[in-house]
C-alpha cells in the first residue's frame, strides 16, 4: 500500500485538495517565518503560532538550476533524466518571502512580479514505494 | 598602538594533487616567515582555519611543536577575516607581540555540497535542491539588476577584468585572459550567471605574520599597518544564503555594517582607498559589493565598469590579482589571499600588475555563508 507522505511535517497542509504553506507568526512583533519555528528571528521572543501563509504569491527573485545538484539532493532523477528547474523567492500573503522550486513553463518565462500558485507534487519515491511530497510553485493559469 | 603585517606568504592557488591542505598551509606559513626573516619558534600565537583541509592546529606537526597558543577558526568564507580579526585583537590588547594567521583548503572538485544540519536547516531543504550557494548569488544578482538597472554587460566586464588580472599573477589558478565574447557566450549556470562568472572551489594556502607596529621595523623596511579589522553577521531582513524564507522588510547586508565599522575604526573614508579586494564569488557579487562597501552608489557600477574604473590602471582598482574568479576559492585561505595581495600592492611589489602611483591605502572585504562579512583596512 503506497501513500503520499509530506517531505516534512508542517511545511504545508497535507493531505489536502487545496494545500497552503504553513509558517509561524510571532505573537509579540507579528513577523512571519517559514518554516515555522518556536522562536522569533526578529525580536527573539519565544511566543509564536502556526499560521497559513497562503497558496498564491508573487515572484520576488529567481534563477534556474541548470545542473543536477550533488547529494543531499534526493529525487528519482539520474544525470541523464535531470531537467533544469527554477528556484525563487515568492512573496506570500502571510507576509514573508518563501524560497521554493518553480516549475518552468516555456509559455510563461520567469519574471519578477509574476503571480505563482503553490502546488504539492511527488519529489521522489522512497524504498517502500511511498511518494515523498514537496511543495513548489507554478505560473498561475488563468 | 598599531598592528603591522611584516610577513606574507602564499602556496599557489589551484590544484596541488601531491599535497594535503595542511601541507599547503604549512608552505604558506614558511613563505611568510621567510618574508619576515623570522622562524616558527618566534611565533607566540596562531589563528587558522580550513573547511575541508583538516584542523589548522595540526600544522604544528610540520612546523614544530613549540607550545604556542594555536586557535582554530571556522567562519565559512569569512574564516580568513575572522582569523585576522582575532590576531588583530590579540596584539591590540597587548597580550602578544607577534603571531601568525594561516588559512588553507583542499576542496573536492565541483560545487560545494553543504550538509543542511550544519547550518541549522532540515534535510528537505537540501534534498529538494535549494541548498546551493550558486543559486543564492544568482538570485541576489537577479533582484539587484532589476532594482538598480544593472545589465549583463557589467557582469561580463567584471569577469573579463578578473581573468586579465589573473593572467598577470604567477600564483593565480586561472592564468588565461578571456575575451568579452568568450565570457558572454559561456554556458549559463544559474541565470543570470554564466560559467566564467563564477569562481570554483580550489586549493591553496595563505599566511600573514603580524606584530606590534612599534617593533615592526626590526623585521621589514615596509610594514603594512592593519588600521581596522571588523567582522559582522546578518541582520533581520538582510538577504542571505541558505535562507528558506526572507522577511519582507529589507535590512542592510552584513557587508554594509562591517564596512562602516572598519572605516570608522580607521578614521578614513572610501574615497581615500587606493586599491581594493572585494569578495567576487561571482561577477554579480563584485558589482553589488562595490556599493555595499561604500565605493559607489547602487546602480553606478554599470558606468564605472564601462569606464574601466576597477581595472588596475583605473580610479578604484578591484581584485588586482584576479580575485576569487581567477584564483578559485579555497575557503579557508581566500580571505587571507585578499590581504596578501593588498600587502603586495602597498609594498610596491606588484610587478606587471602593480597599481600605478604608489598606493597608500588598501581595503579587503570577504563575504560568506550564512551571512557574515569581514573588512580590513591597510595602510603604509
Ligand atoms: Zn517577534
Amino acid at each position: 500500500m503506497t501513500s503520499q507522505i509530506a517531505i516534512q511535517e508542517g511545511l504545508f497542509s497535507w493531505p489536502s485538495d487545496h494545500p497552503e504553506l504553513l509558517g509561524s507568526r510571532c505573537q509579540h512583533c507579528g513577523e512571519a517565518s517559514f518554516p515555522s519555528q518556536p522562536d522569533c528571528r526578529c525580536c527573539g521572543q519565544r511566543d509564536t503560532q502556526i499560521v497559513s501563509l497562503g497558496h498564491r504569491g508573487k515572484l520576488w527573485t529567481w534563477t534556474i538550476q541548470s545542473f543536477m545538484p550533488k547529494p543531499p539532493y534526493a529525487t528519482d532523477e539520474t544525470a541523464e533524466s535531470f531537467t533544469p528547474y527554477g528556484v525563487g523567492y515568492v512573496e506570500m500573503p502571510g507576509g514573508v518571502r518563501v524560497e521554493g522550486r518553480i516549475q518552468l513553463n516555456p509559455a510563461a518565462p520567469l519574471t519578477i512580479g509574476m503571480p505563482l500558485d503553490l502546488v504539492v507534487e511527488p519529489l521522489r519515491t522512497d524504498a517502500d514505494g511511498n511518494q515523498i511530497m514537496m511543495f513548489s510553485f507554478k505560473p498561475v493559469e488563468e | 598602538m598599531d598592528v603591522a603585517i611584516i610577513g606574507i606568504g602564499l602556496h599557489p592557488f589551484g590544484r596541488s594533487p601531491e599535497l594535503t591542505g595542511q601541507q599547503q598551509g604549512a608552505n604558506a606559513v614558511r613563505a611568510a616567515l621567510a618574508d619576515a626573516g623570522l622562524q616558527w619558534k618566534d611565533m607566540q600565537f596562531a589563528y587558522g582555519g580550513s573547511q575541508d583541509g583538516g584542523n589548522a592546529d595540526a600544522l604544528v606537526n610540520e612546523l614544530g611543536l613549540t607550545g604556542l597558543q594555536f586557535t582554530n577558526i571556522w567562519n565559512g568564507c569569512a574564516t580568513g577575516g575572522s582569523s585576522l580579526h582575532a590576531a588583530y585583537t590579540a596584539i591590540k590588547s597587548g597580550e602578544y607581540d607577534m603571531g601568525v594567521v594561516v588559512g588553507f583548503d583542499k576542496h573536492p572538485r565541483g560545487a560545494f555540497n553543504p550538509k543542511p544540519s550544519d547550518w541549522g536547516l532540515d534535510n528537505w531543504y537540501g534534498e529538494s535542491g535549494m541548498m546551493l550557494t550558486t543559486q543564492f548569488f544568482a538570485m541576489k544578482t537577479q533582484r539587484y539588476m532589476h532594482d538598480h538597472g544593472i545589465t549583463n554587460d557589467a557582469l561580463i566586464r567584471v569577469a573579463e577584468k578578473a581573468f586579465y588580472n589573473g593572467s598577470l599573477t604567477s600564483t593565480a589558478w586561472r592564468r588565461e585572459a578571456l575575451s568579452y565574447e568568450q565570457i558572454a557566450n559561456s554556458q549559463m549556470v544559474s541565470d543570470p550567471l554564466r560559467k566564467y562568472m563564477f569562481c570554483s572551489p580550489a586549493e591553496g594556502g595563505a599566511a600573514l605574520i603580524l606584530c606590534n607596529a612599534d617593533i615592526a621595523r626590526r623585521y621589514t623596511r615596509k610594514p603594512v599597518l592593519l588600521k581596522a579589522a571588523a567582522v559582522r553577521t546578518r541582520h533581520y531582513g538582510s538577504f542571505e544564503v541558505f535562507s528558506p524564507s526572507q522577511p519582507m522588510q529589507v535590512a542592510d547586508a552584513p557587508t554594509v555594517t562591517a564596512s562602516k565599522a572598519a572605516f570608522e575604526l580607521a578614521g578614513i573614508g572610501p574615497q581615500e582607498v587606493d586599491v581594493l579586494q572585494l569578495q567576487d564569488t561571482d561577477s554579480g557579487t563584485e558589482v553589488i559589493h562595490m556599493a555595499e562597501n561604500g565605493f559607489c552608489e547602487h546602480g553606478e557600477q554599470e558606468q564605472l565598469l564601462r569606464d574601466g574604473a576597477t581595472r588596475i590602471d583605473g580610479a578604484m582598482p578591484v581584485n588586482t590579482d584576479g580575485g576569487c574568479l581567477a584564483n578559485g576559492e579555497p575557503v579557508g585561505a581566500s580571505g587571507l589571499r585578499q590581504v596578501h595581495e593588498i600587502c603586495v600592492q602597498l609594498r610596491g611589489e606588484g610587478g606587471n600588475r602593480q597599481v600605478p602611483g604608489s598606493p597608500k591605502v588598501g581595503y579587503t572585504h570577504v563575504y560568506g555563508a550564512p551571512g557574515i562579512s569581514g573588512v580590513n583596512i591597510l595602510t603604509v
